[in-house]
């Protein structure tokens, strides 16, 4: 067995569990507490790592970049909550689903008129650029540790937010019942807004976070944001511990599944079948994880029973 | 006889256009009509047989888009082994998008709302991502049809005027297969279903089951759309099963006006012409369609249907 590798898949999984988590929580939040499908998540993705890049190679400062590009990416969710997504609350899924996928083609056209059909890519500062030692000969690259650190650091701070602060307890309030907490008194529009923006930061973060190692992209948002509906569908709706857990899981398996599934496959069937069939397989693996996991518990793991 | 509406004129006028299309492009020679018109009529009974699940049945699914790509590979797969019987191709195109639906469905329905949406979503993303990494049949690169689906000597597809007229006819025949199941006992139990499913349970009715058969025989109608996409293209890829196609398949649906026969038509209809003429004359059209998209919700309940004077809350 190769244990480098071993180390250093593990981590690759951990680093997509926690960019999951990252998108997972601001839409599980948007869900728990308005009801609102928010398709247009990923492009927030997308758009945080378009103003990193672009800051970054002004400011010539992977660090400013990202400062600026938090708030810059915060300003851009302010004017889709008060344009779009204010107007929709009290309208049906479909609704929902139709104006975000609108939002899609907006955001991914806009960015194609302002940076050109091309990537962008975010230089990183040389130290964090190479290799670190985990014990012995196992080396990983540092950025990827960085990720998995800054991830964890933020996963902690909204747990706090969530469980520790009034507007946390609002929050969790305003997922159980939304009728009561504006009856006690909270306004709930402007809750609304703070939990969409929330949300925007968390997924720009995301995709700043990814764009130094793949580079900004077009339409970057638009596959990951499957999974990440898979992690919250999964970890049930409105709960951030089961983003966290279910996002971690996800990115496991989904990782482990692409290095490993065809040495696994090549135990009981023969080499041509396993290289085949593994690479599929290994691409519906998350899809399959959900599937049972419904089909045991319809709401999630830690999903409200009977919503 | 029964003095028709805006909305019967304006379906008569439609159909009536559809069925002399060929005849109009064979006097002008405009070629580009045709295919225009072709790919219009075969996304239309994809919209149509969604709307047997999403109208009617208030099922959203948001991974309608997979069995347009399963009816495609049910052609091209079989081609690529040189067996070009069409009806082995349409067999297997619906037969796998039956087996497909059933075995999803089993799963989707058991939820209800936003996991429906998601679910629904993530097994089209399942397919679309199995079909990318079978490298054997083109992976992303998609499949090339060189021969199109052999029905016998009395039907030839490769002339595009039999192609147009069977996808036409399969129109028709798909609204009047519609129009009967809408009408049924078990048509009436899916629309009890939708106002309120507890009532319907208490009236004795599997509504599981119920919705179950929709979703499969929705499923089956847009397989075998998407057998006839595959021979009107010629070249498939994983790409037209992308969770976006589904987001596209429901625009038209709702433009059109969800919940009666005809609108997805018109829906289909508006959404091709709209993206024929917006993508000749700006590089950037698709801006254009997704302002476009979001005021229809925004402002437009109803589609196109309300503006033809049908109330949508019947």
């Amino acid at each position: 067995m190769d244990w480098t590798l071993l180390t250093v898949q593990l981590l690759n999984g951990l680093q997509l569990g926690i960019l999951l988590f990252l998108l997972a929580s601001g839409l599980t939040l948007i869900f728990g507490i308005m009801d609102f499908v928010n398709l247009a998540h990923g492009s927030l993705y997308m758009v945080g790592a378009f103003f990193c890049a672009t800051l970054t190679q002004w400011l010539d400062s992977f660090w400013l970049g990202l400062l600026l590009a938090l708030p810059a990416t915060a300003v851009v969710g302010i004017l889709v909550e008060l344009v779009v997504v204010r107007h929709l609350y009290e309208r049906d899924h479909l609704d929902h689903v139709l104006a975000t996928f609108g939002l899609i083609l907006v955001f991914d056209t806009l960015t194609q008129m302002i940076w050109g059909p091309d990537g962008q890519v975010i230089p990183l500062p040389a130290w964090l650029d190479g290799q670190v030692s985990l014990g012995g000969a196992i080396e990983v690259p540092t950025y990827r540790v960085a990720i998995i650190l800054t991830g964890l650091a933020v996963a902690f701070g909204l747990f706090i937010l969530v469980t520790r602060t009034r507007l946390g307890m609002q929050i969790r309030a305003g997922a159980s019942n939304r009728k009561m907490v504006s009856a006690l008194g909270v306004n709930i529009g402007l809750l609304f807004s703070i939990v969409f923006v929330i949300g925007a930061v968390l997924a720009g973060l995301a995709g700043m976070m990814i764009a130094p190692i793949t580079e900004a992209s077009i339409g970057m948002g638009n596959q990951i944001i499957i999974v990440a509906f898979v992690v919250i569908v999964i970890g049930g709706i409105g709960s951030i511990k089961g983003a966290f857990i279910a996002a971690i899981l996800v990115g496991l398996i989904d990782t482990m599944g692409r290095s490993y599934l065809d040495a696994l496959f090549k135990m009981f069937m023969s080499a041509q079948n396993a290289e085949t069939s593994a690479p599929a397989v290994s691409a519906m693996l998350i899809y399959i994880l959900m599937a049972v996991i419904l089909a045991v518990r319809p709401s999630g793991l830690f999903g409200p029973r009977g919503h | 006889m029964k003095s028709l509406t805006v909305r019967g004129w304006v379906t008569l006028g439609v159909l009536v256009a559809l069925a002399l299309l060929p005849v109009f492009v064979s006097v002008t020679g405009r070629e580009f009509f045709l295919v225009l018109a072709t790919r219009l009529v075969i996304l239309a009974i994809a919209a149509v047989s969604l709307n047997l699940i999403l109208g009617y049945g208030r099922m959203i699914s948001f991974g309608h888009a997979a069995y347009l790509g399963i009816g495609a590979y049910a052609v091209g797969i079989p081609a690529y082994y040189e067996i070009y019987n069409g009806f082995i191709q349409i067999g297997i195109a619906i037969g796998v998008s039956v087996a497909f639906a059933f075995l999803t469905g089993l799963v989707c329905l058991r939820t209800r709302g936003v996991n429906f949406i998601m679910i629904t979503m993530a097994f089209s993303m399942m397919v679309f991502f199995a079909f990318v990494s079978i490298e054997e049949y083109g992976g992303d690169d998609g499949l090339v049809i060189e021969v199109r689906s052999e029905f016998g000597r009395w039907l030839n597809l490769e002339n595009d005027t039999v192609l147009y007229y069977v996808c036409f006819v399969s129109l028709l025949g798909v609204l009047y297969l519609i129009r009967r199941i809408v009408h049924s006992r078990f048509g009436m139990v899916i629309q009890g279903a939708r106002g309120n499913e507890g009532r319907m349970q208490s009236l004795g009715f599997d509504t599981f089951r119920y919705r179950l058969v929709c979703y499969v025989i929705a499923g089956a109608l847009c397989g075998y759309a998407g057998a006839l996409l595959g021979n009107f293209t010629s070249f498939i890829s994983p790409e037209m099963m992308d969770w976006t196609r589904s987001g596209e398949l429901i625009f038209m649906v709702v433009l059109g006006g969800t919940s009666s026969l005809f609108g997805p038509v018109l829906g289909a209809g508006l959404f091709i012409l709209l993206e024929e003429i917006l993508s000749g004359f700006w590089l950037y059209w698709q801006l254009i369609f997704g302002i476009f998209l979001i005021l229809v919700v925004l402002f437009a309940k109803g589609g196109i249907d309300s503006w033809l004077g049908r109330n949508p809350e019947r």
